[in-house]
């Protein structure tokens, strides 16, 4: 069920064909008609939509249709402003809503894939997102010309309103929306040229800050009896809380627990074990009561006895990787020419191993979703960055058909990637099925979130490099040893055993169309990229960034021990690769030129360029290591050409955040397992970047359009990579254990 | 049994008294703008004023309150966010999925009422709120125009 989900979740199309839908414009542009009735809750209007993108209230209010999930990266503001760009649309009238999942089945797909991952929000949906908001500009100028009774090709429009050339009448959209909502369809329609973009290319304002900034914004955590009975049509007279509590240990279950203990302290309901949603037996027991903090607290007093499990460790772990980093046995992902004869005639061999440790997503608002039961029919409140996967998983867990199951969906409080996985959707619908009748609000402590999590997985990377007597690099080997994400969560993607995800950001162009996002944009002569598959029994997940993070530490920290070992500058030695990608060298360079790189300044600086998500993106970081080998880092200018830039303060608020998750993850970021128990279960042991630590960043925002590139992501990549190298300007010393934590930068 | 003065009004709540204040604002009250982040007071999204300094509200047992106390959350910081902080704040944009934005807001706003023109090194020590979507180099000019605008 959420396996396609999940799939296209992260833009890691590998092997379904599962690139979306190809629902032509008829279909995503079909008037309301009975479609209409079932968005009543969401529009406060009769009048119906003018098409499944667009609602107009006889006051100018645009309402546009959002279906991927908004949790912080912008995506909903972004989407709007697609919307309203190609609908003329007055921007200040905009206001969005998120049509169900439920609703998005009723209506054949419509709004096509809910799943936001993979910075696919806006580059996978801009086509027919604009096509769409086209569509409805085309019926709203064609309702102002038929009751002017002149053709529509005289009529333009702008700002919500519809003017005659010739006569110089003007109406609103507003006035006219009732009468275009009757219209057919156009049958083909043009967008924009770039050129004609005004909302588009804005630095617009998101639309979803007020509430924020006075505590109004209800998230899933803070779902209570009022917000339920908005959306459902059940008449529950109270809401319940739980905790949970699943086996510490990976893969134990519960043997017993003593109910008695707690069911006659304040507040308790009700004491449960639950099914383990993706395993065999009940792996979680969970205490109901009137408010959560006393559930919590019951559950804690609560004696459980947890049985088998495995014996997990991420020391002993070490030894299969550095397996995987020689072993003979590994699936290729690009390569090229004759690495053999680079190596045999080289001047000069550089090697190096560097690690990358498992890493929690750590969204600040913990797992949650509030569930009703009633018997017939079960809803959901809930933050998803996938709710189609949510809605399969509420019709799986309480066994209704899924006509008969909703999402309503809240803004995250953070998702990273977590928040696509519907374990916790699945508890809380079983929980509710404890309580017919009354909605129950499941929310995870941050232990429980910080111990079952969907690891960003462990891997090694080994690099070996030849060089020539001139100081060229002439074959390079990048070995990468650990765990597949698809193997564990979607193993039918992989395509013959082969995770091509895992080569992310190294992957050959011109191979697969459905990877040319995640391609390397360097030219090597000599080289091999390969994965030996080393899975551990640690469940993986898709982490902001995913697999590009450790592979740009891998390949842009060796291009940069290998441009010191040639004795040549690390600018150069790369830009000397990047020949046949002029997009890559320009932010390379855009990064290094605004930094002030190569001037005799007293500062240590370090670069990195990646592609990943279909952009290009590079960092030129500036650190000062004291003599106690205490770090400092200054200053990073990022540079990023995602092809055409929807919004460009909102790019540079991602790019700015992108360092602070990246940077959490080298300076802090690390998950252990001892017999089988995460030992890092809060932010005392899991720590994340403060404000004393936060560079100073400049972001270069410079599209080159033709193109489509993600956003919240790829900056991630370039992080860690760029800080690393600049430590080693500053000190001469290399870092290749992460996290960096208490290491001494003078003394590694 | 504990009372609380709470954004200008008295609250009466049953609850025990190891009871942290968070829980109670956020399930008794009925205010939900300060979150549940840690637990721990590590994080500081429950950050919220007792007598005007910020506190951590998540370790914060209600029995310590004397009842004399102003408590004040996010939703009393001000009206119709006109404080300079919530000013600042949406002037710069700050807030990505803002699940953190009410404690940062409340500590920032906490610490401008005891150093109202801080330092970088102030900022650094006093301001220790975790934002995994990454607010920080915002925030840290926010705090700056709050300044400007108070």
């Amino acid at each position: 069920m959420a396996d396609t989900g999940m799939l296209s979740r992260r833009g890691f199309i590998v092997g379904t064909g599962a690139t979306g839908l190809t629902i032509g414009i008829l279909a995503s542009c079909a008037p309301g008609g009975s479609g209409a009735d079932q968005d009543a809750t969401a529009d406060p209007s009769s009048i119906d939509e003018i098409n499944a993108w667009v609602h107009i209230d006889t006051d100018d209010t645009v309402t546009v249709r959002i279906a991927r999930s908004e949790m912080g990266q912008g995506t909903l503001t972004g989407l709007a402003q697609l919307v309203a760009d190609e609908l003329d649309a007055d921007w200040d009238k905009v206001t969005t809503v998120y049509p169900t999942p439920g609703e998005n089945l009723a209506r054949e797909r419509v709004w096509r894939s809910y799943s936001t991952g993979g910075s696919q929000g806006i580059r996978g949906s801009q086509d027919y997102v604009r096509e769409g908001a086209a569509a409805a500009k085309a019926m709203l100028i064609e309702a102002a010309a038929s009751a002017w009774e002149v053709p529509a090709s005289e009529c333009s429009s702008e700002n919500s309103i519809v003017t005659h050339g010739q006569s110089g009448r003007t109406t609103t959209y507003g006035a006219v929306a009732e009468a275009a909502s009757q219209l057919a369809p156009p049958l083909e329609v043009t967008v924009k040229d770039p050129s004609e973009w005004k909302i588009i290319g804005a630095a617009k304002k998101r639309l979803d800050t007020a509430d924020k900034l006075i505590g109004k914004q209800v998230y899933g955590a803070d779902i209570g009896l009022e917000d339920v009975l908005k959306d459902t049509d059940a008449t529950p007279d109270k809401l319940l809380s739980a905790s949970i509590r699943q086996s510490p240990k990976i893969g134990a279950t519960v043997a017993s627990f003593d109910a008695a203990a707690v069911e006659g302290m304040p507040g308790v309901q009700k004491v449960v074990a639950l099914n383990n949603p993706f395993g065999e037996g009940q792996n979680a027991v969970a205490v109901i009561a009137d408010t959560w903090w006393q559930a919590n607290t019951a559950l804690d007093a609560l004696p459980i006895v947890w049985e088998g499990g495995v014996d997990f460790s991420t020391e002993a772990f070490e030894a299969e990787l550095d397996d995987g980093l020689t072993s003979d046995d590994a699936f290729v992902g690009n390569g090229g020419g004759d690495l053999a004869g680079a190596f045999a005639n080289a001047a000069q061999i550089v090697e190096a191993t560097y690690n990358m440790p498992f890493q929690n997503h750590a969204c600040m608002e913990p797992m949650n979703t509030t569930a009703l039961f009633t018997g017939d029919r079960c809803e959901i409140w809930c933050p998803t960055q996938n709710g189609e996967a949510a809605l399969a998983a509420v019709s799986e867990a309480s066994g209704l058909p899924i006509e008969d199951c909703e999402v309503y969906k809240i803004h995250l409080g953070g998702g990273f990637g977590r928040r696509g996985a519907p374990d916790y959707v699945q508890q809380a619908v079983m929980l509710a099925m404890e309580m017919p009748g009354t909605p129950v609000k499941l929310l995870w402590t941050r232990e429980e979130d910080m111990k079952h999590g969907f690891f960003h997985p462990t891997t090694k990377g080994r690099v070996r490099g030849a060089l020539d007597a001139d100081g060229n690099m002439t074959g390079m080997h990048l070995r990468i040893s650990g765990q597949s994400i698809l193997a564990a969560l979607i193993p039918q993607a992989l395509q013959d055993g082969v995770d091509y995800a895992t080569f992310q950001g190294l992957l050959p162009s011109g191979v697969d169309e459905r990877l040319e996002d995640q391609t390397l944009k360097y030219s090597f002569d000599n080289f091999l990229v390969d994965h030996a598959m080393r899975n551990p029994p640690v469940r993986p997940g898709f982490w902001r960034g995913v697999n590009l993070n450790q592979n740009a530490i891998y390949l842009e920290c060796f291009m940069d021990e290998m441009a010191h070992a040639a004795g040549r500058d690390p600018l150069e030695f790369r830009l000397a690769h990047l020949q046949d990608s002029p997009q890559a060298a320009a932010v390379l360079e855009a990064a290094a030129d605004r930094s002030g790189w190569g001037q005799d300044d007293g500062k240590h600086r370090g670069l990195c360029v990646m592609y990943g998500f279909g952009a290009y993106v590079a960092a030129c970081a500036e650190v000062t290591v004291d003599d106690d080998g205490a770090l400092s880092i200054d200053r990073i200018v990022a540079a990023t050409d995602p092809g055409h830039a929807v919004n460009p303060q909102q790019i540079e608020a991602q790019v700015e955040g992108s360092f602070v998750y990246g940077l959490s993850a080298m300076l802090y970021g690390e998950i252990t397992f001892v017999d089988g128990v995460a030992q890092e279960q809060n932010f005392d042991t899991f720590d994340s970047m403060r404000i004393a630590a936060m560079p100073e960043v400049e972001t270069i925002i410079m599209p080159s359009g033709g193109f489509w590139g993600g956003v919240g992501e790829p900056t991630i990549a370039v992080a860690a990579p760029s800080v690393l190298n600049a430590i080693y300007a500053a000190t001469g010393k290399r870092v290749r254990q992460l996290p960096i934590k208490d290491q001494n930068l003078r003394d590694v | 049994m504990a009372t609380l003065k709470i954004n200008g009004e008295k609250k009466t709540v049953d609850v025990a008294d190891d009871t942290p204040l968070l829980w109670v604002i956020r399930e008794q009250v009925g205010l939900t703008g300060a979150k549940y982040g840690c637990g721990i007071a590590q994080c500081g999204t429950c950050t919220i004023h007792i007598d005007g300094s910020p506190v951590r509200s998540c370790v914060y047992p209600v029995g310590a309150l004397s009842g004399e106390e102003e408590i004040t959350t996010i939703e009393g910081l001000s009206e119709n966010a006109s404080h300079p902080v919530q000013e600042a704040w949406a002037e710069l944009d700050i807030p990505q999925c803002g699940y953190c934005q009410p404690g940062m807001i409340m500590a920032v706003a906490g610490m401008l009422n005891d150093n109202p023109n801080p330092t970088d090194e102030d900022i650094d020590a006093e301001i220790t709120n975790i934002c995994r979507c990454g607010t920080l180099a915002r925030v840290r000019k926010g705090i700056k125009l709050a300044v400007d605008k108070s």
